[in-house]
């Protein structure tokens, strides 16, 4: 890595990064989404147990569209780990947590407080840290 | 307050380890990942890490039923920690200042997230 600082492969390398910071947000977006569409699909559920969980995730329709969503999120992350490093990939998936307590704050009216704030400016500030040191390079 | 039980701190250890292993299995899958849709379904690798995400839900799950979260959150975070250990011992990624501060800093905040919970 270090000794490509040949200008045209600098640039590739560096949209490459691009890409795979793109791909691990837009993750975290999906993940968040599927998460919600779990946690609503979730309290409808009745049967207890493993085949009951089983039964729900295929027959509750916001259960089904979250754990497809989980899948592509999967997919997501696989891509962006293809051109970015697990180092720097795998802590920004936190992001989904930020997602999930302000959606939560809109869909479940969940209150807001003192923690929750100062934890999504702790994990926005770290993937900042994250974003800066990788598309700078 | 209960005291959280240490085979509750254990099993949330254990699950931390399979999550980073589930991780350190979808980089590897990731790096030979070839043509499209249908090279994700022959790689075993991701396959693999599938398996272990899943492993390591099924001991998070046990490992939260009792016990106090406070403890048995932070120690989910562990896994974060194992996963940069992994990243540099079999990927040669270089861990920077950078890096540290970061995960540091999202380490902090998804502790505060859950506490404000």
């Amino acid at each position: 890595m270090s000794s490509t600082t040949v200008s045209p492969a600098g640039v590739e390398i560096v949209d490459k990064r691009r890409r795979a910071i793109f791909l691990v947000f837009l993750c975290t977006v999906v993940g968040a989404a599927a998460q919600m569409l779990i946690k609503s699909g979730a309290t409808t559920v009745t049967q207890p147990g493993f085949i009951g969980a089983i039964v729900a995730m295929l027959t509750n329709p916001p259960l089904f569209a979250g754990y497809c969503l989980y899948g592509f999120n999967t997919i997501l992350m696989v891509l962006a780990l293809r051109d970015g490093e697990l180092s720097l990939i795998y802590p920004v998936i936190a992001l989904t947590y930020v997602w999930v307590t302000i959606l939560s704050m809109f869909v479940f009216h969940e209150p807001m407080n003192i923690f929750k704030a100062c934890g999504i400016a702790a994990v926005v500030a770290g993937v900042a840290v994250l974003g800066r040191s990788s598309t700078a390079a | 307050m209960t005291p959280t039980p240490v085979s509750s701190m254990l099993l949330v250890v254990v699950a931390s380890v399979f999550g980073s292993f589930g991780m350190v299995f979808f980089k590897a899958g990731a790096n030979k990942l070839t043509g499209g849709i249908a090279g994700l379904l022959v790689n075993w690798r991701l396959f693999l890490g599938v398996f272990l995400y899943l492993t390591s839900s099924v001991f998070f799950v046990l490992g939260m039923k009792h016990g106090e979260l406070s403890i048995l959150y932070p120690l989910v975070s562990l896994g974060t920690v194992w996963t940069l250990l992994w990243a540099r011992l079999f990927f040669g990624e270089r861990l920077t200042k950078e890096k540290f501060a970061a995960v540091g800093l999202i380490v902090a905040g998804i502790v505060f997230l859950n506490l404000g919970r």
